[in-house]
């Protein structure tokens, strides 16, 4: 197979990484604010209270301008694999396409459908039906974010698939095993409900202003309340699926694993690392430490990653060089065996262009030895199996970090919410608005740690990103990346502008 | 059942899903079409308004419809996706621009402190219903036409033409269909704000949105002739017993005398449409919607037939008539198209609650109140 120009894979590289996070700019909150928005409905519908129909009209305005955006940044990316990824929408169209079609049609339909009666319905529809409609916006915004996460899962690890020769493509066999895989489940998990705590934190952070400025003061005090039950809710299953995500990783993605836990030499019972920085410079396999500075966990490292005390742990060095005690073949071998994949594939090709069948049945026998090997083939040096350690491992510490600091936080504001002492508190109610861009940082960082640290692969251990690419000039690819950069800035302003003059606006009087 | 098909009849199946879900578009593009009648025939700005505010309950579906068509397309015809997205690069990126700022226009455009003004938002309405539909054209044109890609033994693609994809607009063919889209798109959208807008009141609003139709109509029919005219002289790409692809005399004329079916599609299309037409710029109905609509799919179903069935390769490759896509190389395997076809079970539910949805919200038609509204457009 060809190689493709790496100046254009860095501009491809660039640009998904700009265009899906700017999206995820805008998805958290839908992810939680859809909820809320549905529980604010709810308790009206159930109190038959008009204050908080306007509460409920209130966040959904806010809801509908951040909605607007997600969508208008969410239609590049799933034509963005297509127009910058070709190879790779071939060699795995057969598997990836399939969830992205599956949430067309299962989940952006309910979104569309719904969000105008969510909007316009208000008069036109009944009370129940409406309140329906809110919920199935809710449902069908998650929805989305299960089926795109069940594709994204499949590219962390492969399953229920098989290459086919000649095709020069994977094959799906088994799509519950996609939809189903460990990693699936524990990224659908986490990311929502890390969405629904970015949510709360966003109607905390708002109602929090308002309280500060002594306006609006029962509609805050009422959205902090809901909000905290539903972010501390939210925030205890982010951890708990946070530390299954790591298990998953253990045995999924070690090399990750080890990445963003810093974790360079492996061994039974490993540490894990609370608070420590990275020697600057460090590279794989040059014997520096990898700390400047550390403060360690015994054996928590193996425990989150094995649930054992005395389990292995593989480091950096291990799964690049091998550790034959622990049975690890080094990367070296590997790549080895993936040339010889390659030449045997091409082989085949030959013989069956040529219509030598003898010589074809004979190629693909040896091909299919190694065919495990194959993504390995492409790769120069052992090393270049090692993602980037410093941006995965401090993304990943920030995350943890937030995380908890945010737990204890939205324990303080339902303390404070259930006793009526929010107005009172104002070290608490600055702490709120400042939190919505830790956490919202954190959010970011988490597909830092996902994406960054499965480099260099696009799918892990089958296909890296640089086989991925279109066959495209990088000039090409530097103009649509330079088109959407502004537009997407220009845009970003104005919907900042917008929600910061709504917020001031605030709810409509009674 | 599903189980049991063999993948040549699950090919034609997805490609009929696929042609299915690319016309239901090309009738929801009355909200393209829309778009770029706001200056015709809205003269101030309570009219426009109205317009705006008919065609903000409906954006979102259209917009989910190309959504899907990609993805339809991507599950089932992989090769597709990555040759023609890979490779007519430009004419894609620019179409999905349109896009992107369409998704914004109508939630920002009234706004306080929207940075842009309210015009820049109208005019990115404008790009996605004039540019962006007749990029789509271009694009469709080349089923017909052909396109300029070499495939490898690996399937990878390679575009020889430097333009990437924006030759595609150079085609006066394409170019046709595209014009032609784009004012079958406003013949539409006039048809649908008369069925959607209360124009108690409005006389001469009313007479202008009912002119244009019959307008934008006159105005396709040059390049509609054009199209047919084309598809039934010009030599088209087939092909043959042995496999080999080939330029055919009269190809695309041959087909729709082979499949009298996508014949009576097409000419019963084109008759709802007219009919729909006179229906609103000829006479009071407001039903016309329903004949132009339905008229526009039976259309784009006819179009799409042609350009894959009869062994017609549905994406060609002028460069290289060898790499041209058929609906049997470029499909996805045998596994995952049954897999997708039981997915697909689901298509009528989700068309049943957007039809109940559609109802229950335009029981009343837009008014004076749907502007007072604090969440209108």
């Amino acid at each position: 197979m060809g190689e493709l120009d790496l100046g254009m894979v860095n501009w491809a590289r660039a640009q998904f990484t700009l265009t899906a996070m700017y999206h995820w700019l805008f998805v958290p909150i839908t992810l939680g604010l859809s909820f809320l928005c549905a529980f604010f409905e709810t308790i009206y519908v159930r109190t038959g209270k008009e204050e908080w129909k306007r509460l409920t009209k209130f966040w959904m305005t806010l809801f509908g301008i951040n909605f607007a955006i997600g969508v208008a940044t969410g239609i590049i990316l799933e034509f963005e694999f297509g127009t910058n990824w070709s190879n790779y929408s071939w060699m795995v169209g057969d598997i990836f396409g399939a969830p992205l079609a599956i949430e067309g049609i299962f989940a952006f339909f309910i979104e569309a459908t719904f969000f105008a009666v969510m909007f316009f319905g208000w008069e036109r529809t009944s009370k129940g039906f409406h309140l329906f409609s809110t919920w199935m916006v809710a449902i069908g915004s998650n929805l989305s974010a299960l089926w795109i996460l069940v594709a994204n899962s499949w590219m962390q690890y492969p399953v229920g698939m098989v290459f086919n020769p000649d095709t020069a493509r994977f094959e799906m066999q088994n799509i519950w095993e996609v939809i189903l895989s460990p990693v699936a489940v524990a990224k659908f998990t986490h990311t929502t409900s890390s969405s629904f705590v970015v949510g709360s934190l966003f109607v905390i952070a708002v109602s929090s202003y308002y309280l500060l400025k002594k306006r609006h003061i029962d509609m805050a005090k009422k959205s902090i309340l809901v909000a905290s039950v539903f972010g501390l809710l939210s925030g205890l299953f982010t951890a708990f699926t946070g530390d299954e995500s790591a298990f998953v990783n253990a045995s999924t993605q070690p090399m990750k694993l080890a990445a963003y836990e810093g974790l360079y030499k492996g061994s039974r019972g490993a540490d894990i690392v609370a608070f420590g920085m990275l020697t600057p410079g460090k590279r794989t396999g040059d014997g520096q430490e990898p700390f400047a500075f550390e403060i360690s966990i015994p054996r928590g490292l193996a425990l989150l990653a094995t649930r054992e005390w005395n389990g292995f742990v593989p480091g950096i060095e291990d799964l690049v060089y091998g550790n034959s005690a622990e049975g690890l073949v080094g990367a070296a071998d590997m790549i080895e065996r993936g040339k010889k994949a390659i030449v045997d594939l091409a082989a085949y090709k030959a013989a069956r262009k040529a219509g030598d069948d003898a010589a074809g049945k004979a190629a693909l026998e040896r091909f299919n030895v190694n065919k495990d090997y194959l993504g390995y083939g492409y790769m120069t040096r052992p090393e270049e199996i090692v993602p980037p350690v410093a941006s995965t491992y401090y993304s990943f510490h920030y995350m943890v970090y937030v995380g908890t600091f945010i737990i204890f936080l939205m324990l303080f504001f339902l303390k404070a919410g259930l006793s009526d002492r929010l107005a009172e508190n104002r070290l608490l109610l600055r702490l709120g608005v400042a939190s919505f861009f830790l956490a919202y940082l954190a959010s970011e960082l988490g597909w830092v740690v996902a994406e960054v640290g499965r480099q260099p692969w696009a799918i892990q251990d089958m296909l890296p990103v640089k086989m991925a690419a279109t066959n495209i000039g990088s000039g090409h690819v530097q103009g649509t990346f330079l088109l959407f950069f502004i537009l997407f800035a220009v845009l970003l302003l104005a919907e900042i502008k917008i929600m910061i003059k709504q917020i001031k606006i605030g709810p409509e009087v009674a | 059942m599903i189980g049991k098909l063999d993948i040549t009849t699950l090919q034609q199946l997805w490609w009929i899903l696929c042609s299915v879900v690319g016309s239901l578009f090309l009738f929801l593009t009355f909200v393209q079409g829309g778009q770029t009648l706001l200056w015709q025939v809205a003269k101030d700005d309570r009219e426009k308004s109205m317009i705006i505010n008919s065609l903000g309950r409906k954006w979102e579906l259209t917009f989910t419809t190309l959504v899907l068509f990609g993805g339809a397309l991507f599950a089932a015809f992989p090769k597709f996706y990555a040759t023609s997205f890979g490779g007519a690069y430009w004419v894609w990126m620019l179409i999905l621009f349109t896009f992107i700022v369409q998704a914004v226009s109508y939630e920002y455009r009234k706004k306080p402190n929207n940075l842009l003004g309210e015009k820049t938002y109208e005019l990115f309405l404008f790009l996605n219903g004039s540019v962006g539909i007749l990029l789509i054209g271009a694009a469709v044109g080349t089923y017909f036409t052909g396109s300029n890609f070499t495939l490898n033994a690996y399937n990878q693609v390679t575009w020889t033409n430097p333009l990437r994809g924006l030759e595609a607009a150079f085609s006066l063919f394409n170019l046709s269909l595209g014009l032609f889209l784009v004012f079958n798109a406003r013949v539409l959208g006039a048809m649908y704000l008369v069925n959607n807008i209360d124009f108690k009141g409005l006389p001469q609003f009313e007479a202008r949105v009912r002119k244009s139709c019959l307008s934008s109509f006159l105005l396709s029919l040059p390049f509609l002739l054009y199209v047919v005219v084309g598809l039934v002289f010009f030599d088209g790409f087939g092909v043959g017993k042995d496999g080999a692809v080939a330029m055919v005399a009269g190809k695309y004329l041959g087909n729709l005398l082979a499949m009298p079916l996508v014949l009576v599609l097409l000419l019963a299309g084109l008759f709802l449409v007219i009919l729909g037409v006179t229906r609103t710029g000829l006479a009071k109905s407001t039903t016309g919607i329903w004949f132009g609509g339905l008229g526009t799919v039976l259309v784009g179903l006819a179009v799409f037939f042609t350009a894959g069935f009869n062994d017609t390769p549905f994406y060609p490759s002028k460069a290289d008539l060898q790499s041209s896509l058929t609906i049997y190389n470029a499909s996805s395997s045998h596994y995952t198209l049954t897999a997708m076809t039981y997915v697909a079970l689901a298509i009528p539910f989700v068309l049943a609650y957007i039809a109940y949805v559609w109802r229950l919200m335009d029981a009343r038609k837009i008014d004076e109140r749907d502007l007072a509204d604090k969440k209108a457009y």
